[in-house]
């Protein structure tokens, strides 16, 4: 067992996402205590003191991303919670919505009463399906027993939700982006400033959070910011949903008590790897993440992987991230040129195009991997990849480009003889093999 | 999609007053949901009832991967192969299908019972290799699976 729960602390039947199955575990009790007993900036106070960081790529400070909001300062405030989860090799937040649906409400009701919001969101990604139908029940459970809607437990606090469904936009994930899809338009990245808690949805101060993150909020607000904080380490309180795939005996959703062992994590808790076979690398936090310094490799090899533990100053000391959660372990005999071309298809296919680097950058990038598969490279194509890469870097609206060229110098760095051996034989070092054979 | 406005009206009770355009991608889906594509008519009739420009619309339309302007086979098979599936056997079911169904993703049977896309990450990396099939996910799918999953699709 990978640490203390937070939000995997119940054992799944198949009725544990209910109403009456989360009050039973103490749910909603969080919301009454606040409702009656709190001012909305205790309530943020508790979320700060909590050093809850978000868990959707970037691991801000959530406290601090809320105090960029005055509860009180007579605008209309919006609260969203990010569901659009697209960053391949992550699927924790549909652990979340299918499982403890529950959770992420009575959370976003605290989050909305704590910063002043009279209309909530969930944006969700258009291809999920049960996750939306556990979603929309859940919500429709909860206006019936008067937790949304006007005067909630007659505390003179009102709040409605409305779940929007994306419609197939891996950009929408970016958080300023989802804002235009709100909105009825094309999801095209924001720059910043103005800051989202300034100038966001409708022009009006608005808080986009990770499901995940606005998850833990209830929990923090039952048990305390002290007890939040006795979980995890210093400077990564708390635990994280890790999605593990690829190469792995037993992939899924875990709950991670932050600075566990990474090795342990591996190979008792999920199983070690596939065949037996040894580790080639690991992608720790989803393909990207949204985490913007330039020397941000997203492999890690076996060696580095050995000896880490799982929390977000260990992973960013070794020029990583732990991202979005989103694992993909890579066994030995896995050709990562040909695991770059998927990755560098999919930047490709979704770029939005808003920004010239990206839009030109991806596309260029793309042809000239799949050039290299085709066994036809060219001895210069590394350098190349390398030159667009760094020309991404830093130069667009969000973080997509960036990811790109991450995705691509990591591999390279990483990886390069795999490469060389490509371009001048014309073919794979490893038959060209992805699966675990 | 005249028809579908009560249920438009019912959503808007949730949402902020004076924002209607909000209502663009949900009353979009929801027209593809009934219709199976969105059809000239269905875009002159939210221009009128949501008060949009049609360039607004159309814009919207060419930027979402799931909307679309023309009807597809009965049976919408998406194969994911990003990193996890393709790790997982996502190339193999693809040979398949496009061995069995005779077409290319991108392409629809000539009885109109198949349509066969290729999609990104569809969130299923745990449960790989995934097929959609409209809106339903059909994860650790094998060789055999498939075999029982393609006859039931008629």
């Amino acid at each position: 067992m990978p640490g203390r729960k937070v939000l995997m602390d119940f054992e799944v039947t198949p009725d544990s996402h209910s109403l009456a199955a989360y009050r039973a575990r103490g749910g909603y009790q969080a919301l009454e205590k606040a409702l009656r007993t709190m001012q909305p900036r205790e309530v943020t106070q508790e979320i700060v003191d909590s050093g809850l960081q978000g868990r959707g790529g970037a691991a801000f400070p959530a406290g601090r991303k809320w105090q960029g909001i005055d509860p009180d300062d007579g605008q209309p405030h919006y609260l969203i919670a990010n569901a659009d989860e697209g960053e391949p090799g992550t699927f924790k937040d549909r652990w979340v919505l299918e499982y403890n649906p529950h959770a992420l409400l009575e959370s976003m009701l605290l989050a909305s009463y704590a910063l002043g919001v009279r209309h909530a969101f969930v944006y969700i990604r258009g291809e999920y399906d049960i996750p939306w139908r556990r979603l929309d029940a859940a919500v429709e459970e909860a206006y019936g027993e008067g937790l949304f809607g006007e005067d909630i437990l007659g505390s003179g606090f009102s709040c409605d939700l409305f779940v929007f469904r994306g419609a197939g936009a891996y950009v929408c994930g970016e958080a300023s982006s989802l804002l235009g899809s709100i909105e009825g338009s094309r999801a095209y990245p924001r720059n910043r400033p103005p800051r989202m808690t300034v100038r966001g949805l409708y022009q009006a101060p608005t808080v986009v959070n990770n499901v995940e993150t606005l998850a833990t909020i209830a929990w923090i607000l039952r048990n305390g910011a002290a007890a939040f904080r006795a979980i995890g380490t210093e400077r990564s309180p708390g635990t994280r949903l890790i999605s593990v795939s690829g190469h792995i005996r037993n992939p899924g959703v875990y709950e991670v008590e932050l600075g566990y062992s990474w090795a342990k994590f591996l190979h008792e808790d999920c199983g070690g790897l596939l065949c037996n076979k040894p580790l080639k690398a690991v992608i720790p936090g989803g393909i990207s993440s949204q985490v913007l310094t330039g020397k941000d490799a997203k492999v890690l090899t076996a060696e580095e992987v050995e000896c880490l533990t799982l929390d977000h100053e260990k992973l960013r000391s070794a020029g990583s991230s732990l991202g979005s959660g989103g694992m993909i372990v890579i066994a030995e005999g896995t050709c990562m040129v040909r695991l770059l071309q998927i990755m560098l298809r999919f930047y490709h296919h979704e770029s939005c195009g808003q920004c010239t680097p990206c839009r030109e950058g991806t596309g260029w990038m793309h042809r000239v991997i799949d050039r290299i598969v085709a066994g036809e490279g060219r001895p210069e194509d590394i350098d190349t990849l390398h030159h667009v890469a760094r020309y991404n870097d830093g130069t667009t609206i969000c973080g997509l480009g960036d990811a790109a060229g991450y995705a691509a110098t990591a591999m390279l760095d990483n990886f390069r003889d795999e490469f060389e051996y490509f371009i001048e034989h014309g073919r794979s070092k490893f038959g060209g093999n992805l699966e675990c054979r | 999609m005249k028809h579908l406005i009560p249920e438009f009206e019912h959503l808007k009770k949730r949402l902020p007053p004076g924002h209607d355009a909000t209502l663009l991608v949900p009353c979009l889906r929801r027209v593809q949901e009934d219709r199976g594509f969105i059809a000239d008519s269905d875009i002159d009739g939210l221009v009128e009832y949501l008060g949009v420009p049609r360039i607004q619309i159309e814009e919207v339309l060419s930027f979402y991967g799931m909307l679309r302007r023309a009807p597809i086979g009965r049976w919408h098979l998406q194969v994911c192969h990003n990193v996890s599936c393709s790790m997982r056997g996502a190339e193999r079911l693809l040979d398949d299908l496009t061995g069995r169904l005779g077409i290319q993703p991108g392409e629809t049977t000539p009885d109109r019972r198949f349509t066969l896309s290729t999609v990104e990450c569809l969130g299923s990396c745990g449960t790989a290799p995934v097929l959609m099939v409209n809106e339903a996910y059909h994860e650790n799918l094998s060789a055999a699976d498939l075999d029982a999953l393609l006859e039931r699709l008629d």
